[in-house]
């Protein structure tokens, strides 16, 4: 690591002039930003693809579909792993925290880049080195693995347990940890930058929440992802070496007794879930960060509450690494235990109701502009109610045994932390894209495409609660032929068509990118008269991001509706443009 | 969407202000943004010992993941059978404690200017690869005897602490190795003062985190 260090010591380097420095090895954060963002689009829609191909599984079995044929069982698995791996990992980590990170925080920050751009450069080729390693499981001997992207103990550790847990599975887990060296690095940088290039006058109590979310969120993934790490390395051995680290004896594994003897495969769980909890919260902050950052912009009003909503963030931080037993209620650990994970995952509820308090009260009587971005951070809150709603219901350990294993939790899930964020990315893609792209997006695309998404989630994921509860057990291939889940599987066909139609209406937000990107009108500096220091810049910005001019902050982030100003929002290095009584 | 551009202008009403203190210049001295992004040469020193401390941290979280798991594993499995730990490893203790030493004469030297300081370097550098190689003899002293990664848990995590640790440290050697090449690679000296000061201090981390794995395994045997 200290080479790079040493390779980076030249801070400002220099202007590229050829198209690979430029474009492909590229030291300038802003476009490492735009690199994660579309290593990010290409994952989500291979991940989307593979839902697809589930659902319609699940509800017309007998269907042969394109590139993989009739599905059986283990494919439906594999398919399953692979849909969760490739979204948590390289769309819900990968695009909020590392590509919109990357691009706007050392803006916002009044940096002229990161601290470390030649770690920062490595950092993106390693996620993108993980990404094809992840992918080339498709394509081994076996398949991709079957293991879920939990990937539970004793199942993963064994390579005779099925197709995919030979090769497949291996590249799985190096993969894994090859993202979390990646994000390691990432956060590193997140971390050093935030605390040591800030410009003069920024203080922390003037960041704006988006710096406050990519901070904190680099903090949880600096504490989450070694320890993942080390779980993988363990779990490589019991493959591949003969140690019993979660491999328990007695074990017989298609009619062969395996050699292992005394692992612990709940000693799995526990290093999983110690990261798995905290990567949730990775997923959903920087979502928060630009909810807060977008609802106080369009509502022309200062955010409310700010100082709340940054403690609100540092608790739940904080409290998302006491929680991971709620994962495991089923796994037989002492009512003792559970009652304590129980108690302090509903904790969360009140970090999480101040926010939302707070963003409810930063709309409320604001002059409010329903643009495309303002739009998707009004549905991200949406969203993080109804799917945070069901999060004390699972929290209780007498109910989640009942709910666990059924598609209540898909719902719950998939609301707060898949969606959610997804509108937390989708928003600011808005707002950002004619800084990024020094066009605007087309507003009525983006209008549509806002109320398909929106409509097409809820109509998928709300009907999931109500199947979880009449017992529709989730993992399972097949639903048809049993008799008790008939009455409902008229309800699993609805959701099948809105997937396929809110899938589809993903195609306006892509025609809408890339027609913008080159088509679009011209966008000015300022085209949201937003006050953090990324609007204070030409769009796009210059390589130095200041133009060689060293900006001094004097104000909050979020100074709307100033009393006294002709205009109703202060920049925040503008200089004294109300004067202070004497 | 237009662009606004105008100028504001100014009445004396105090700003309304949204979280955060009240407008006003950055004092000097006070910490927080207050500096500014600084290039000198002391700005960057103190850029890279942040960050190495950031770094440290998942370092630190791995090494806290395989001892949660090592308690565990041994606490509930009745196969554990402890192994006699290769007396070398205590010359190898050594060994490190001494480099650690030198180190911090290599990075004295260079932090203060007071010469090259490459001969603390060259030895820092000898003393850590006869670590490894020490390091090396104990597996193979283990080996002799039949006892392999897989022969018993206990056996696992001390070939897995060892090699981790090991392996951290290597990282360490190539480092150092890098400083004391930094001026036959035209590197400026600022860069190799703080390749030097970084690389120490790692050292110091990964003697302190060996002495923390010894006893680690002494304990449970």
């Amino acid at each position: 690591m200290s080479e790079a260090h040493a390779e980076a010591a030249v801070h400002a380097h220099a202007a590229p002039t050829g198209f690979i420095r430029k474009y492909i090895f590229s030291l300038d954060h802003k476009v490492i930003g735009i690199q994660y963002y579309f290593l990010a689009l290409v994952a989500v829609f291979v991940g989307m693809f593979l839902s697809l191909l589930m659902r319609i599984h699940l509800v017309w079995p007998t269907a042969h579909l394109p590139l993989v044929g009739e599905i059986k069982p283990e494919t439906y698995l594999t398919l399953l792993t692979m849909h969760g791996t490739i979204m948590v990992f390289f769309v819900l980590t990968t695009a909020p925290q590392s590509g919109f990170g990357n691009y706007v925080l050392p803006i916002q920050i009044g940096a002229p880049d990161m601290a470390f751009p030649v770690l920062n450069m490595l950092s993106f080729w390693t996620t993108f080195l993980s990404f094809v390693i992840m992918l080339a499981a498709f394509f081994v001997e076996g398949g991709a693995p079957l293991h879920g992207w939990t990937g539970y103990a004793p199942l993963s550790a064994i390579p005779s347990a099925g197709p995919g847990q030979t090769l497949g599975a291996d590249l799985w887990i190096i993969s894994i940890a090859v993202f979390c060296a990646a994000s390691l690095m990432g956060a590193l940088n997140f971390i050093t930058t935030t605390l040591d290039l800030r410009a003069r006058g920024m203080s922390l109590m003037r960041l704006p929440l988006t710096c406050w979310s990519w901070f904190i969120t680099a903090i949880l993934g600096l504490l989450a992802f070694g320890v993942l790490a080390a779980a993988g390395i363990l779990l490589l051995l019991d493959r591949n070496v003969g140690t019993s680290f979660f491999v328990p004896g007695g074990l017989v594994m298609t009619g062969i007794p395996v050699k292992h003897q005394g692992g612990s495969p709940l000693l799995w769980q526990h290093l999983f879930w110690f990261f798995g909890h905290p990567e949730v919260y990775i997923a959903i902050l920087p979502g928060m960060g630009v909810a807060s950052q977008i609802l106080s912009t369009f509502s022309r009003k200062p955010i409310f509450g700010y100082r709340a909503m940054v403690y609100a963030m540092l608790s739940i931080g904080l409290l998302g690494f006491v929680v991971w037993g709620h994962h495991m209620f089923m796994s037989g650990m002492s009512p003792y235990s559970a009652f304590a994970f129980s108690v302090m995952t509903m904790a969360i509820g009140v970090p999480s109701a101040i926010k939302t308090f707070n963003w409810l009260g930063t709309i409320w009587r604001g002059r409010v502009r329903f643009y495309t971005p303002m739009l998707f951070a009004i549905g991200f809150v949406s969203l993080f109610v109804s799917g945070g709603l069901s999060g004390p219901f699972l929290a209780q350990p007498q109910l989640d045994i009942n709910l666990h294993d059924t598609y209540f939790v898909v719902a719950h899930f998939h609301l707060i932390m898949g969606v959610a964020a997804i509108f937390g990315i989708f928003a600011g893609t808005y707002y950002w894209f004619p800084k990024m792209f020094g066009r605007m997006m087309n507003e009525r695309l983006g209008q549509a495409h806002f109320w398909l998404t929106f409509i097409g989630t809820y109509a998928i994921f709300m009907p999931m609660h109500y199947l979880g509860i009449a017992g529709h057990p989730r993992r399972y291939s097949q639903l048809t032929e049993i008799k008790f889940l008939e009455p409902l599987m008229s309800l699993q066909e609805f959701i099948t068509i809105a997937a396929l139609i809110t899938i589809g209406a993903q195609i306006i937000f892509v025609i809408n990118l890339f027609w913008s990107m080159f088509k679009g009108p011209k966008a000015s500096v300022n085209p949201w008269e937003a006050t953090t220091l990324e609007w204070t810049v030409p769009s796009p910005p210059p390589h130095d991001n200041f133009g060689g001019r060293v900006p001094v902050v004097r104000h909050g982030p979020y100074e709307y509706a100033v009393p006294g100003a002709t205009r109703d929002f202060v920049m925040q290095d503008e200089e004294q443009p109300v004067q202070m009584h004497s | 969407m237009a662009t606004l551009a105008h100028p504001v202008t100014v009445e004396e009403r105090e700003p309304r202000v949204a979280g955060g203190p009240p407008a006003s210049p950055p004092q000097q001295g006070d910490r927080g943004g207050s500096r500014g992004p600084g290039f000198t040469p002391a700005d960057r020193l103190r850029r890279y010992r942040i960050g190495l401390a950031v770094g440290l941290t998942p370092v630190l979280m791995l090494f806290v993941s395989f001892t949660s798991a090592y308690i565990v594993r041994q606490g509930l499995s009745d196969d554990w059978r402890s192994i006699a730990l290769p007396p070398i490893l205590w010359m190898n203790t050594v060994i490190l404690l001494v480099s650690s030493f030198t180190a911090e004469k290599a990075r004295r030297t260079a932090v203060r200017d007071e010469g090259p300081g490459g001969l603390w370097l060259g030895i820092t550098l000898i003393l850590g690869l006869g670590f490894l190689a020490g390091q090396w003899i104990a597996w193979k002293q283990l080996a002799a005897q039949g006892i392999f990664i897989a022969s018993n848990p206990s056996s696992s995590f001390f070939y897995l602490l060892t090699a981790s640790h090991g392996l951290h440290l290597l990282g360490g050697v190539l480092a150092l190795g890098y400083a004391a090449a930094a001026s036959r690679l035209h590197r400026p000296p600022e860069t190799r003062r703080i390749v030097v000061d970084i690389a120490a201090w790692y050292w110091h981390f990964m003697d302190l985190l060996w002495l923390y794995i010894l006893a680690l395994l002494f304990l449970a045997q």
